[in-house]
């Protein structure tokens, strides 16, 4: 049974194609087959993260409107098995999908034997993002510790419980999962940032996983790499018990505190 | 800083707790217009019109939304009327 699962926020800039990109990785190093579509038709940027830019020659859009074929249009990663990107266009408009073109090449990559579908959504609430979210079983929303973040995660959670064919078709109400990015314990515990409870109650979503502030996660992106394979950093690891909480593995969450300051630092500090 | 914020003690709201208190008034507010029924705009219209017959009011004036109390739906309309016209009808 393939699932689709679509990696949305609402927001800009939150780290969608990062978490698309490494939890896309991370399922595919369990040996699962995965493909991971950018929708962000126009804008694309999941190639740069997963470092194949140079190697898209048919794109989702040719796919959509038949003028290639999913073999021709899918890159294989090289680093791990399983795995195949489905870039954007860069030089069509949001109006080249449409649903039913959408809806084959899904349809299409769950008879190739895909395990996951990973639809990393473009940032609004506009066609694009309520194509990527459509057909989905599943739904990451990835949020900031921040308010505007986290207005729009909720607009967008209830984008999900209306306009998705689960939704329109009277199934089972797609399951939605939050990973929380960008998180900085230190700033929490100073109560300078919302603190990751906080974001729970008040989106109401079931916690996956919490992702630290981290440079790790920029010298990834600057590397065309997805972070997950970067396995001795926190975000990676963080990454890795989102993959396998995802699968339905118990674990308790990771980097929420803040390291121990000295005494010293605790009376001059800042 | 750090020393003196400590021995004047946190008087000051931290911004992570008015961030959270700002939010949960704005998605209570923002769920609650999500769940409105389609015809709620159009009803809201024709409301207006009726109102308007018999006094002048400000059409931001009128707050109507449709909640859920104790199982029972309940369609709260909610108008203050300007002070003249309060004043001419009593």
């Amino acid at each position: 049974m393939s699932r689709v699962i679509v990696v949305t926020s609402g927001k800009g800039g939150v780290g969608k194609t990062t978490t698309s990109a490494s939890l896309a990785a991370g399922l595919a190093k369990k040996g699962y087959k995965v493909a991971v579509i950018d929708f962000d038709v126009g804008l694309r940027n999941l190639d740069l993260i997963m470092g194949c830019e140079r190697r898209v020659v048919y794109d989702f859009v040719n796919v959509v409107q038949g003028e290639a074929n999913l073999k021709q249009a899918l890159i294989r990663d090289k680093r791990v098995d399983n795995l195949y990107i489905l870039a954007a266009s860069q030089t069509r408009d949001k109006d080249a999908l449409t649903e039913e073109g959408v809806g084959k090449v899904i349809d299409d990559l769950k008879a190739d034997g895909f395990d996951f579908i990973v639809c990393d959504s473009p940032a609004g609430i506009e066609k694009g993002a309520q194509l990527a979210l459509y057909y989905a079983d599943e739904a990451i929303v990835v949020t900031n510790p921040e308010v505007s973040s986290v207005r729009d995660s909720d607009r967008i959670l209830g984008i999900l419980q209306a306009k998705s064919r689960r939704a329109e078709s009277g199934d089972a109400p797609i399951s939605e999962h939050l990973v929380l990015t960008r998180y900085n314990p230190e700033r929490v515990d100073s109560g300078d940032m919302l603190a990751v409870d906080d974001v729970v109650d008040l989106l109401k979503v079931p916690l996956l996983g919490v992702v630290p502030e981290s440079q790790q996660v920029l010298n990834a992106s600057n590397a065309g790499e997805p972070v997950i394979l970067d396995e001795e950093s926190d975000a990676a690891q963080a990454y890795m018990d989102v993959v396998d909480r995802f699968l339905g593995e118990e674990k308790e969450h990771r980097f929420l505190t803040a390291e121990k300051k000295g005494l010293f630092s605790k009376f001059f500090g800042k | 800083m750090a020393l003196l914020d400590y021995l004047l003690g946190q008087k000051k709201q931290k911004s992570a707790s008015m961030a959270k208190d700002r939010l949960q008034i704005l998605l209570a507010h923002e769920r609650g217009d999500r769940r409105a029924p389609e015809y709620l705009p159009q009803m809201r219209e024709e409301i207006m019109q009726v109102i308007a017959k018999y006094v002048t009011v400000d059409q931001e004036q009128l707050q109507i939304s449709i909640d859920e109390a104790n199982g029972f739906e309940v369609l709260e309309l909610n108008l203050v009327l300007p002070d003249e016209q309060k004043s001419a009808k009593s």
